[in-house]
């Protein structure tokens, strides 16, 4: 039985004139014990999706089960077994780090010292603070926080609604190698993420934008799903050479990427010596032309445009 | 203050109470440059765009910005400056075009230059024919692009950017881009945060924060040439592994 079963799920929003589209129909399903990424921009529907696998919310249509029972039938056996940190900071403000822990372990009839090979790891770095207010916290500490409270019973399926965004590069690094730490002990973890950089260290991710699945695959199958050649450029003055690529009859897009723009072309004929032609007509120098393997932002910018 | 700087910061310190959350931080920007801000969570980037903009009065050094004092001309510090985070933007319950009036207006534009200036931002935008539209309705990335467009609607000399582009889909973060690199060729200066160390890239130089002091400042080739690192990303973790302070 798979943890997580998603199938034609449907989510629309009413107000009085207009219909908002959040997911159009999508199914997926996960593995035991894998962390599965959800990978898109801001209003694409990863909350909905969320808050719909987590019982908080019905679905227009479509249905899905986590660990085979039904998302609105069985909602309390779902929430019995599952941990979900959301987007926005939930915990209680104005009780201690240790107070909400223990909250949280009472509510799920558990206690701190049952669980606590679990989150060791994660709660060591906090419990020098455990008499400090939650709501007294820094973003890093809030974040290990509300880890730790929603593995406290054990789930056997993590939901986690954008935990790094707004976080440093330091901290998301951190974050995913305790994710990868849990995944050991057998969890089985949701993630959702704008940044398209973490879709590597998932096991299988889904990209999705506007409501719609672009792709569900390992991060190795979507970027060998970019069928195409890529090209980088450089040259020293970069925004003039992005204008006289972009406006190019063979040029198909050109988008920044850091130090070079990448560069994909219409017709399969065309290379590194177009790309020379093409940057002679402006005054470069320093140049540089490479063939290079996409990344998952390359990826998910080709299918946007499907 | 050189002509051609429009940030000169020497020494530049906030103290709060015992803690300090800005040491003697020293750097110039110019006319026209892309300059990235970089830091983790707590290395004191926020207080120290907060004394930038005026908005929050050093505790010793000298700084200005846009040929103004921050200790005695932050009034007029504010006038000359835009500036634009994620979090705070436009006013979602009013139009577009009431949106652009009613920032235009607080910057002192003529009713003239208004009206001006909002047909040519509609045009650039791609937004004609929805002049009356709620910036409540806007998909993120347009309230991106346009908050940008609204936050150099009085041409300052400079634009301060706090993590402009977070959440935002691929494509409109690089038309987000796009706008940036339009701006610093007209001359306005760019002073942008970023978590996306490909942001920093684009930058003609960054400066990197660690514990409320200025660790690196060059532009991203050679700072990854003194790293050995072959990405920004690289540079980043490397300086800011370093931090002792967390948080916040």
């Amino acid at each position: 039985m798979k943890p997580v079963v998603v199938e034609n799920i449907v989510q629309k929003y009413r107000t009085k004139k207009t219909v908002v589209d959040a997911l159009n129909g999508i199914s997926f399903s996960v593995d035991k014990g894998e962390i599965f990424g959800i990978i898109g921009p801001d209003g694409a529907g990863k909350t909905s999706l969320f808050r719909i696998l987590t019982t908080l919310l019905l679905a227009e249509s479509g249905k899905a089960t986590i660990d085979g029972f039904d998302v609105v039938k069985d909602y309390k056996a779902i929430r019995n077994r599952i941990g979900y940190m959301p987007g926005r900071f939930s915990l209680y403000q104005d009780l201690s780090v240790q107070e909400n822990l223990e909250f949280f372990a009472t509510i799920f009839n558990t206690t701190i010292a049952k669980n606590y090979d679990l989150i060791k790891d994660i709660y060591q770095q906090i419990e020098p603070f455990k008499d400090r207010k939650a709501g007294a916290l820094s973003g890093g500490m809030k974040q290990k926080l509300a880890l730790s409270c929603s593995l406290i019973h054990k789930p056997s399926v993590l939901f986690l609604d954008e935990p790094t965004t707004g976080v440093d590069a330091v901290s998301r690094k951190e974050f995913w190698e305790m994710l990868h730490r849990l995944k050991l002990q057998g969890i089985t973890i949701l993630v959702s993420t704008a940044y398209m950089d973490e879709a590597s260290l998932c096991d299988r991710v889904a990209l999705i934008q506007k409501g719609d699945l672009l792709s569900v695959d390992t991060p190795g199958g979507v970027i060998r799903g970019f069928k195409k050649p890529l090209w980088a450029i450089r040259g020293n003055n970069m925004y003039q050479l992005m204008n006289l690529v972009k406006e190019d009859a063979s040029v198909e897009s050109c988008y920044p990427f850091g130090q070079y723009h990448h560069v994909v072309f219409k017709k399969p004929g065309d290379d590194k010596q177009t790309l020379e032609n093409i940057a002679q007509k402006g005054n470069f120098h320093d140049l540089e032309i490479k063939p290079i393997e996409p990344n998952i932002e390359d990826c998910f910018m080709a299918l946007m445009n499907n | 203050m050189q002509k051609d700087k429009v940030i000169t910061a020497k020494d530049l310190t906030k103290r709060f109470g015992d803690f300090t959350a800005v040491d003697k931080i020293t750097f110039d920007v110019e006319k026209g440059e892309i300059f990235g801000f970089l830091g983790a969570n707590g290395a004191g980037k926020t207080t120290a765009m907060r004394m930038l903009c005026g908005l929050l009065l050093p505790t010793s050094g000298q700084a200005s910005v846009a040929g103004f004092d921050v200790f005695k001309q932050n009034e007029q510090i504010k006038k000359n400056i835009g500036y634009m985070s994620q979090k705070f933007s436009l006013y979602e319950d009013l139009t577009i075009v009431e949106n652009i009036r009613f920032y235009g207006g607080i910057y002192g534009l003529s009713d003239d230059r208004i009206k001006q200036k909002t047909t040519s931002l509609m045009k650039q935008l791609h937004l004609e024919g929805q002049e009356k539209t709620l910036v409540r309705a806007l998909p993120l990335g347009w309230k991106q692009k346009l908050a940008f467009s609204i936050a150099i609607v009085h041409e300052p000399a400079i634009v301060f950017l706090d993590e402009p582009t977070g959440g935002v889909d691929p494509v409109t973060r690089r038309e987000f881009w796009g706008l940036i690199y339009e701006a610093s060729a007209r001359g306005i200066t760019i002073f942008v945060t970023t978590h996306y160390m490909d942001e920093a890239e684009y930058c003609n130089r960054v400066s990197i924060m660690v514990d409320g002091r200025i660790d690196a400042l060059d532009s991203p080739a050679n700072l990854m040439k003194d790293y050995s690192a072959a990405s920004m990303d690289e540079v980043f973790l490397h300086l800011a592994r370093k931090a002792v302070r967390t948080g916040d």
